[in-house]
Formats: structure tokens, C-alpha cells, sequence
């Protein structure tokens, strides 16, 4: 198989690169780009330890395609901080304990983000379901859900 | 080293929150795990494993895999020597396999290539020639005389009539008169129970680079709750000297036991030997699952005696574990803290473990326990419905306490059953309202904990910030806990102090990242450590002063004199003599080595409420509260995660989570969408509630608290299940199917 061109922008900045007609999005983001802040749980669709936003949209990026990325805009765990600014959902996770082993901690930012921008305000259920797709196995999730929701308190104030 | 003796102490820095130092790296993903590393010429290695549950290898061909434009090394069993020791052996054994594939997903052979996509391919043309051999996966089953034998040789010594080859390990533990015991109880019941196996479920697959060089040097980047210990299993499987091979433990995606000990690591390490390349190799999930640590499945039969009043008897119990096509101790555990949270009179447990075409068990939080006790507290719990008794109340007036004969042996010193108990009799939960199909189920857990080995050293540096070198995996946040002691015992703020986990080569030896010993043991060797440098300190500024040693003293991070004797002083901070440290005999720093006793034992206890829909079979948990003795909690935050983090890995176990095997033997769901986790739509939060009844073998007081809390779920939920359906379960996980089943056979 030969290799694809594809021009993208990648949390922002314009982004050129080559892949195989069938590898991942999150290969490319890992192995080509050295974005390796989302992570392959499963490869399946079915951790989200991969989420990123394509076009703003949320996938697992282990189900997108890299060809996929063309004209698109992607963004990941790495364009989230503003420099050195954390965004408020990362603030919160450390501020609240939300995080042990931190490897499902990329994934689930990205998808909270994704969450806050459709329902600045929702309920803790809404929070649990719409993380669903994302497994963490040392939090239980209790102060994941806390710290989304205090996030989402400081960014409904802003 | 005992609890300090001014036991009542104001902690300043000691029983806070701060932020975790690894925090800001792992919200923006800057941190690095097992599969973030790449080395330069770095190959893809790619492992094939064996389709068939048991099988007798005849042959392989790998010549046209070697032949493949990319592939630069194949390596088989016979790429590896044969350790002197059985226990390595099996681990080799487990990464390769020699004679025979003993369970799906063995590995045969494994190659290294430039991409991932030759490797994939080259895998393809290894042509393995089986022998497809009878297999048994059901531990009743593998110990029945003619089951098929997993490992001949393996049998344990004396191996009793009727039983066959495969059973490896026997246990016994337990004191007292049985049949006077039983014979003065009112009420007997006698059942039995079985578990699935289940699996970590860590979120990160194991990965790891591995590079070694022509001169014998060898590096290894990996994720694992142990460094050392890999170190030391992959040296003497490479037959090298272990200072030449220097392991770095990588940030780890989740552990909880099954990173303690190498799957992948030897097999990187004879493909970089063979190519003279680094080579990276990481799992895929159906990998973790088909091939590394799920629990042991268990067989259970209790039979308790109790007094219509509630007092227990007499308790016994028989444990059958299986662990997998290797010898497995783990029923030991079973065995040992089946009654852990009673004071019996008489009591009995005995172990077996059988081998079966399954992979080789490894550590699950508290291993071996939750599925003892699940047994036990169900038994418990029919015995209060059956007698008419408040199941808090019968576990009070049974609670084990200081002084306590424990089942499996020991004397107990202070330990924090009955406060946990009286905290949960005491909770609003436990008066709260039930609905039409809800239930409420309570249970108690226990684990040993564990000290063990443990190097620290702590360098303070010119600026008077501080510098700690450990050697355990951070997985729970023990690196911002152990900067607290640090600070607490220094008397300076935490933000001065920064912890980091040392390679092999730059620290002395640590166990692993088990038996809750983390918080405990490097905590308390910190402490010692933070000792030896105020010492130093104290001594450095008696000489300034011009005083005796002794006559300096340390107080909120400042060396005084000790009285109008000493002279007069004005007190020196820790910073000032950290920046004249140059001119007072050189840089100042305290360690201490240790082989730390004293973990002190936890206990916890569980209440759950639960709804049944028996239209579906479907269980939603409520509302769940763990109360738990932490001894101290250094890190509250840290402590309730590991509460309530155990607490969900239980829930996933009582309700969902089983290894399914086909008839066949062949593992029929090793994906996260077949093995279902629980999500977080599954759940309610989980409350806590943190005890701190000292450990008097740590000076702050200290208990490990990781492991207990997955041992209470499991009977919780299925007392909870019982009571909503009126209906006693015997079986774990109780998914929708077998709680229709369960309700079908209901008259």
C-alpha cells in the first residue's frame, strides 16, 4: 500500500503528514506526530482512552482513520492548556483528586470538554452517561464526575 | 519502627490535599507510559500465541518468517536458556512456551521487524505444528482424578487418593474443638459458592522497550508496579548480571496487582539481543486479556454454626482455587483471611489449588481474599435472615479486636473492625428506606498488608528545597503522600519537596508496588530518612554554635538550642544550613534501608443498596458507603480514591465481570466491550467514610488501605441481591441471565 498526504490542523497549527491507507488517526497522532497523549486502551472503540475531537466532534481516534484528518480539524489532549494556562476541567481534575493512574485522564478531558461545549450545565447523570465511553478502572469515577461538574461551576461564572 | 510516642501530634502538612507533582503531566498528556517511549533504530516486535487451549508443539518453522524483507530477528523457546529456579522457569515458561501451549493465547514465538505491519505479516508465516491435547478450565473439574494433566511433575507432595496430578498446593489453618463447636450452635448452614475469574482491567496494556547491547549491557523501559523485581526475573532469564541491566519503571496506566511481574519483558529483551536493535512490543487488549494476570475462579463450601442470639460457633471453610497452568499459591490467602474479621472459638480453612488451561494467575488487589470472604459473609448474612438478627449487630458481637487469636494464626494488635462497624451502625445509610425490589447488603473485608523491602534517600539541596529518591511505582498517588511525610517530618512547606521514582541502578532494592506496603513502608523509611538528615543538620549547626550535638534539637524546620544551657541562639532554618552546607562538611542527606515489618492489618466494611428489575435480571447499585481504617491518612483524597476505586472493581466483579471459556477452552470475550467493566452510567457515587485508628507499627500511624476495599463488594451485593430477590445467590458475577435463571427455578 502506498502512503497518503494528508494536509490537516492539529489543535490549531497547520499539519502535514504521511500515512497508510489503514492506519488509525491515533496511530498517526502517536507514531508520526509524537502526540502520544491519547492512548491505546483497546484499539476497539470501546475505552475511549483515544478520544479526540475531529471537526468537534468526539471518537475514539483508534476507529478514525489518519486519511481521515484531510482538511479537518483535530484537536487532542496536548492543544487544551492555553501555554501554560490549564483549562479549567484539568485545574479541576487535579484539584479534586479525579486522576490516579492518569492514563484514561486524556480521553476523559477531552470528552468532558466536548460535553461542556454541547451542555454547559448538565446533570451528574448526564455527566455519567456521557462518559460511559470512557472506562477508568482506579477512580470508580466518583471524583471524576465532582470534577467535572466544578469545572463546569467555574466556566457557566467566567 | 513504632508509632511515636507523642501519638496525639498536631500534623501541620500531614492529613492535607495538595495537588499531586505528576498532576499537570498527566492532565496535558505530557506524561510517559509503557508505550510512549521510541529508542533509535527501534523495531516492532509482534508475539504469536496459541489458538488452542492445550497442545503439545511438535515443531516450528520460522524460516520463511526470518526470510521476510524487515523481519530482523524470530525468537522461540529455544532463543532462551533454563533457570535453575522452578518459579523463574514458569515465568520464562509463561512468556514462551517450551513443550506445550497450555492455555489460549500462550506464546510460540515472537518477531521483531521494522514496521508493525511486517511483524503482523511475519507472524503469519511461522508455521507452529500442534499436537491438540484434552484440557480442563473448571477448577472442580481439574481435580477430579481424570482430568487431563495440565503440567505432569507439578503434583504437590503426598497428593491425597482421588485427587489428580494438577493439584499443586494445600493449605490448612484454624484452632479449636469443630464438633464441640458446632454442636453448641442453634442454627447450621452449610454452602457453596463459585466465582468467575476476573481480570485488572488496567486501562494501559503492558509495553515495553528493551535494548541491549553487544557489550552485555542492557537497558528496559516498561510499565510495572516493580522494577527491581523485573529486573531481577529478567536477568536471570537472560542469564545476566543483574547491575547490567538497568530497568526504568514508565508512569503506569493501572496495575492493581497484574504489573507485578513480566509477560512481554523477556521476550523484547532476547528479540533486542538476537536483532541488536531496540525493540518495543506492546499488547494489544485481547492480548492482556488472553494471556496475562486474570484471578483465580473458585469453588467454595462454608459451613457456619451461630447461637440464636447471634454468637458464632464454629466456622469452616474449603477453598478450591485454580490459577491458571502454573502452580498458584493464592488459595493460601483465601485460606488465611476467610474468618480474618471474626474471633472464633474454633475454626478451620483448607486450600486446594489445581492447575488448569487457563493464564498464569497473577495478583488482583487483596489476591485471594474477596472471593473467601464473599463465601463467608453470605453464609453470615443467611444466618442473621434465618435467626431473625441485625447482620451490623451479629458482625459487632463477632468482631475481631486487640487481642483477638486470628483465624490463620497471629495475635491482632489494635485494628479498626469494631470503629468501622459502630461508624456504619451509625450512618445514616444504614437507616434509610428500602423500595419494592431493593435490597440492602453489608459485608466486612480484610487484608494482611504488607512492609517489605525499601531504599530511600533524600538529598536536601544548596536552596534548601528538598530532593527524594524512591523505587515504588507511583499508582495511587504515593509520591505526593510521601512529600508530605517528607515535609511534615522536616517542618518545611510540601511545595519544597520533590519525589521521584528511581531506576535499578539508582537506588538500592525495593519490593514491588503490593500489599498496600507503598504509604506504609517508603513512607516510614522516609520518615527515617528526614531523621538522619536533622540529625546531620543538627550536628552541622552544634558546630557553628559551638556547642555538643546534643544540645541542638529540631522544631518546625529549624535547629535550637535546647535550653538556656545550651546557649543563645537565634534559630537556623533548614535553608540557611542547607546553603552554608558547602562549608560545614559538605552536601547534607539522609537515608535508610529497611525490610519494613509492623504493616499493621485493615479492615473495612461495605454497605450497599441495590434495585433488582426482574423483568431484565438487572441490578443498579443505589448507594454504596465504604467505611475503612486508614490507620493515618496521609492524602484523604488518595485514600477515598482507593476506597472507592476498589469498591467499583468489586461491583464489577459481583455483577458483570467473568472470564467466559467455550467448550472448547478457548476465552470467548477478550475484548472491554465483551468483558464489561463498569462505566461510570453504571454507578452512584461512592461515599466514604475514613477511620484512623493508629498502626502502632508506623510512626504517623500509618496502615496500607489499597487493597481491602474489593474484598467487601462482592458478598455486599450479593447479600443485597438476596434480600431484594428473597432469593440466596451462590454465584459470581450474578449478570441479568443468571439472575433470571436464579428467579425461574423461584417457586
Amino acid at each position: 500500500m502506498k502512503n497518503i498526504h494528508v494536509s490537516t490542523t492539529i489543535n490549531g497549527d497547520p499539519t502535514e503528514f504521511i500515512c497508510n491507507p489503514d492506519e488509525s488517526l491515533l496511530d498517526v497522532l502517536r507514531n508520526r506526530l509524537g502526540l502520544t497523549g491519547a492512548k491505546e486502551g483497546c484499539g476497539t472503540g470501546d475505552c475511549g482512552a483515544c478520544s479526540v475531537t475531529v471537526n468537534g466532534r468526539l471518537v475514539c481516534s483508534c476507529l478514525v482513520l489518519g486519511v481521515e484528518a484531510e482538511a479537518a480539524e483535530v484537536e487532542t489532549i496536548e492543544g487544551m492548556a492555553n501555554g501554560e494556562k490549564l483549562h479549567p476541567l484539568q485545574q479541576h481534575f487535579i484539584d479534586g483528586a479525579a486522576l490516579q493512574c492518569g492514563v484514561c485522564t486524556p480521553g476523559i478531558l477531552v470528552a468532558a470538554k466536548a460535553l461542556l461545549e454541547k451542555n454547559p450545565n448538565p446533570t451528574d447523570t448526564e455527566v455519567r452517561y456521557w462518559l460511559a465511553g470512557n472506562l477508568c478502572r482506579c477512580t470508580g469515577y466518583d471524583k471524576i464526575i465532582k470534577a467535572v461538574q466544578s469545572a463546569a461551576a467555574e466556566m457557566r461564572g467566567a | 519502627m513504632a508509632l511515636d510516642e507523642n501519638g496525639k501530634r498536631i500534623f501541620k502538612v500531614v492529613g492535607t490535599r495538595p495537588p499531586r507533582p505528576d498532576g499537570i503531566d498527566k492532565v496535558t498528556g505530557r506524561a510517559m507510559y509503557g508505550a510512549d517511549a521510541t529508542a533509535p533504530g527501534m523495531l516492532q516486535g509482534h508475539i504469536l500465541r496459541s489458538p488452542h487451549a492445550h497442545a503439545r508443539i511438535k515443531s516450528i518453522d520460522t524460516s520463511e518468517a526470518e526470510a521476510l524483507s524487515g523481519v530482523k530477528a524470530v525468537v522461540t523457546a529455544k532463543d532462551f536458556g533454563l533457570p535453575d529456579d522452578e518459579s523463574v522457569l514458569d515465568v520464562q515458561d509463561n512468556c514462551m512456551a517450551r513443550d506445550k501451549a497450555l492455555y489460549d493465547g500462550h506464546p510460540v514465538a515472537a518477531v521483531a521487524a521494522s514496521s508493525a505491519a511486517i511483524a503482523k505479516k511475519a507472524l503469519k508465516l511461522i508455521k507452529v505444528d500442534y499436537e491438540i491435547l484434552p484440557h480442563v478450565t473448571d477448577v472442580d473439574e481439574a481435580m477430579k482424578p481424570d482430568a487431563p494433566i495440565v503440567q505432569t511433575g507439578r503434583a504437590m507432595e503426598d497428593l491425597p487418593d482421588g485427587l489428580s496430578e494438577n493439584v499443586t498446593y494445600h493449605f490448612e489453618f484454624g484452632h479449636g474443638d469443630m464438633d464441640a463447636g458446632f454442636a453448641k450452635a442453634d442454627k447450621i448452614i452449610e454452602r457453596s459458592f463459585k466465582t468467575a475469574a476476573t481480570h485488572q482491567g488496567y486501562i494501559e496494556p503492558h509495553a515495553c522497550l528493551a535494548s541491549m547491547n553487544s557489550d552485555g549491557k542492557g537497558e528496559l523501559w516498561c510499565c510495572t508496579q516493580g522494577q527491581f523485581y523485573v529486573r531481577e526475573l529478567c536477568a536471570d532469564i537472560m542469564q545476566m548480571d543483574a547491575s547490567q541491566l538497568r530497568v526504568t519503571a514508565s508512569e503506569i496506566g493501572g496495575g492493581f496487582g497484574g504489573k507485578t511481574t513480566v509477560f512481554i519483558e523477556p521476550v523484547a529483551l532476547a528479540l533486542s539481543r538476537k536483532s541488536g536493535r531496540p525493540v518495543k512490543i506492546v499488547m494489544t487488549r485481547d492480548e492482556v486479556f488472553r494471556a496475562t494476570g486474570p484471578t483465580v475462579s473458585s469453588s467454595t463450601d462454608v459451613k457456619i454454626g451461630m447461637t440464636k442470639d447471634g454468637r458464632i460457633t464454629a466456622a469452616h471453610a474449603t477453598l478450591r482455587y485454580q490459577g491458571g497452568a502454573f502452580p498458584c499459591g493464592t488459595v493460601q490467602f483465601g485460606a488465611q483471611s476467610a474468618f480474618a474479621a471474626y474471633d472464633l472459638e474454633a475454626v478451620q480453612t483448607i486450600g486446594w489449588s489445581a492447575l488448569t488451561n487457563r493464564p498464569k494467575e497473577a495478583a488482583y488487589r487483596a489476591p485471594g481474599a474477596p472471593m473467601a470472604i464473599y463465601a463467608v459473609e453470605s453464609v453470615v448474612d443467611e444466618l442473621c435472615q434465618e435467626l431473625n438478627l441485625d447482620p451490623l449487630d451479629v458482625r459487632l458481637k463477632n468482631a475481631a479486636q486487640k487481642g483477638t487469636k486470628s483465624s490463620y494464626g497471629p495475635t491482632f494488635d489494635d485494628i479498626g473492625l469494631k470503629a468501622t462497624l459502630d461508624a456504619a451502625k451509625a450512618h445514616p445509610h444504614y437507616a434509610a428506606p428500602l423500595g419494592p425490589n431493593q435490597g440492602r447488603g453489608l459485608s466486612c473485608g480484610f487484608w494482611f498488608n504488607f512492609g517489605g523491602n525499601t531504599c530511600v534517600s533524600m538529598n536536601l539541596n544548596f536552596d534548601g528545597t528538598v530532593g527524594i529518591t524512591e523505587g515504588n511505582p507511583d499508582i495511587g498517588g504515593s509520591r505526593a503522600s510521601i512529600s508530605q511525610m517528607a515535609a511534615e517530618e522536616l517542618g518545611i512547606p510540601y511545595e519544597k519537596v520533590r519525589t521521584i521514582v528511581a531506576d535499578t541502578n539508582s537506588i538500592g532494592h525495593n519490593d514491588v508496588t503490593d500489599g498496600s506496603r507503598v504509604t506504609f513502608a517508603v513512607g516510614l523509611a522516609t520518615i527515617k530518612a528526614a531523621r538522619e538528615a536533622i540529625k546531620e543538620m543538627c550536628t552541622r549547626v552544634a558546630k557553628i554554635w559551638d556547642i555538643d550535638a546534643d544540645a541542638v534539637y529540631w522544631e518546625d524546620g529549624y535547629a535550637k538550642p535546647s535550653g538556656p544551657n545550651a546557649g543563645t541562639f537565634d534559630p537556623m532554618s533548614l535553608e540557611e544550613i542547607a546553603a552554608i552546607s558547602a562549608q560545614t562538611g559538605g552536601p547534607i542527606a539522609g537515608h535508610h534501608e529497611v525490610n519494613a515489618d509492623g504493616a499493621g492489618v485493615s479492615f473495612g466494611v461495605h454497605l450497599v443498596d441495590v434495585e433488582v428489575d426482574p423483568e431484565t435480571g438487572a441490578t443498579t447499585v443505589l448507594r454504596y458507603t465504604v467505611f475503612q481504617d486508614a490507620g493515618k491518612a496521609i492524602h484523604p483524597d488518595y485514600v477515598e480514591g482507593q476506597m472507592q476505586g476498589g469498591a467499583v472493581q468489586g461491583i464489577g466483579w459481583a455483577l458483570n465481570e467473568e472470564y467466559i471459556y467455550g467448550e472448547d477452552g478457548l476465552l470467548q470475550n477478550p475484548s472491554l466491550l465483551d468483558y464489561r467493566i463498569p462505566v461510570a452510567s453504571d454507578l452512584p457515587n461512592i461515599d466514604t467514610v475514613i477511620l484512623e485508628i493508629p498502626n502502632p507499627g508506623h510512626p504517623y500511624g500509618v496502615r496500607g488501605v489499597g487493597e481491602t476495599p474489593i474484598v467487601p463488594p462482592l458478598a455486599a451485593i450479593s447479600n443485597a441481591v438476596s434480600r431484594a430477590l428473597d432469593l440466596r445467590m451462590f454465584e459470581l458475577p450474578m449478570s441479568p441471565p443468571k439472575i433470571l435463571k436464579a428467579l425461574s427455578s423461584k417457586v
